[in-house]
């Protein structure tokens, strides 16, 4: 029962956000729309394992929680230098 | 029990009713930055699919593939070229919706004649798949009976596999190298 009423919780939030994602005027508003999403499937996720007994979906969830993390920091390299190919100007950290 | 199922179809119904809200509005914003953003929610939301349906894998690489890699390259393609669709006076679009709604009944017809989804009678589940949940513990001794399929029983398959990916990340690094970064400094010398 309590799972259930965790992942209605989740289902309208990511209503909520995909709202946002759909009128967000600003880039940012849409950024950080996907960012939620992202978050809140991975919430889903594991609100799953445990509603169908398989807390195992714990790992999954993990792992989406770090490929969430990619997209997120390729789409802010692309709003801060709109080039994916900026140059590391001779740091030797490299373009991070 | 009842309500484990109920919140499982509520789940179903919640993520297609988000996914064809997100692929109606991908077909019509022209802000091309919004439809990047929109498409990596549509991956999201099929990969969530996926694990409630029980294809864990297949959503892993829905997730990674999806949200993740075409996120990024195509973020990287707007980079390159323009964020703005040009709109095209479209006059083809009724044959086009005809053409799609002939196309998807014929796929929903072909749909009718297969098994129900989870049923132990479909031919899916009578050939091999008996022999690997009863054995493959005692064969291959992995708790999963996935990994040990595509680990053991396919592990030639897997290791071509394997051998095309390595192949072509090979390629595209040939091919793109590094030539951005500046070329070293030739009075440090290399040792």
């Amino acid at each position: 029962m309590m799972f259930t009423v965790a992942a209605v919780g989740v289902v309208v939030t990511m209503a909520m956000a995909l709202a946002r994602a759909l009128i967000g005027p600003s880039v940012y508003s849409r950024i950080l729309a996907v960012n939620v999403f992202g978050t809140l499937a991975v919430m889903l996720i594991a609100i799953y394992g445990f509603i169908d007994d398989r807390p195992e979906f714990l790992d999954l969830s993990i792992v989406y929680a770090l490929i969430n993390f990619i997209g997120t920091i390729a789409v802010t390299k692309y709003v801060t230098y709109a080039d994916m190919g900026h140059g590391d100007d001779g740091d030797p950290a490299g373009d991070i | 029990m009842n309500l484990e199922i109920l919140s499982s179809d509520l789940l179903n119904v919640a993520m297609l009713a988000f996914m064809g809200v997100t692929g109606v509005a991908i077909a019509r914003i022209r802000n091309l930055f919004a439809v990047v953003m929109l498409s990596g929610i549509y991956s999201l939301l099929g990969a969530t699919l996926y694990v409630i349906l029980d294809a864990v894998d297949v959503a892993f690489t829905e997730a990674a593939v999806g949200a993740g890699a075409s996120t990024v390259l195509m973020i990287g393609t707007l980079a390159l070229t323009s964020d703005r669709e040009k709109a095209m006076p479209n006059s083809n679009a009724w044959k086009g919706l005809i053409v799609c709604a002939l196309v998807g009944a014929a796929l929903v017809y072909g749909s009718l004649d297969m098994p129900l989804f989870g049923d132990p009678m479909a031919p899916a589940q009578q050939h091999v798949a008996p022999r690997y949940l009863n054995d493959s513990m005692a064969e291959i001794g992995l708790p999963n009976a996935v990994t040990s399929v595509l680990a053991s029983y396919r592990g030639y398959d897997t290791m071509g596999e394997v051998f095309v990916i390595f192949t072509a990340a090979c390629g595209v690094i040939c091919l793109i190298g590094r030539t951005r970064r500046r070329p070293a400094k030739k009075s440090g010398g290399d040792k």
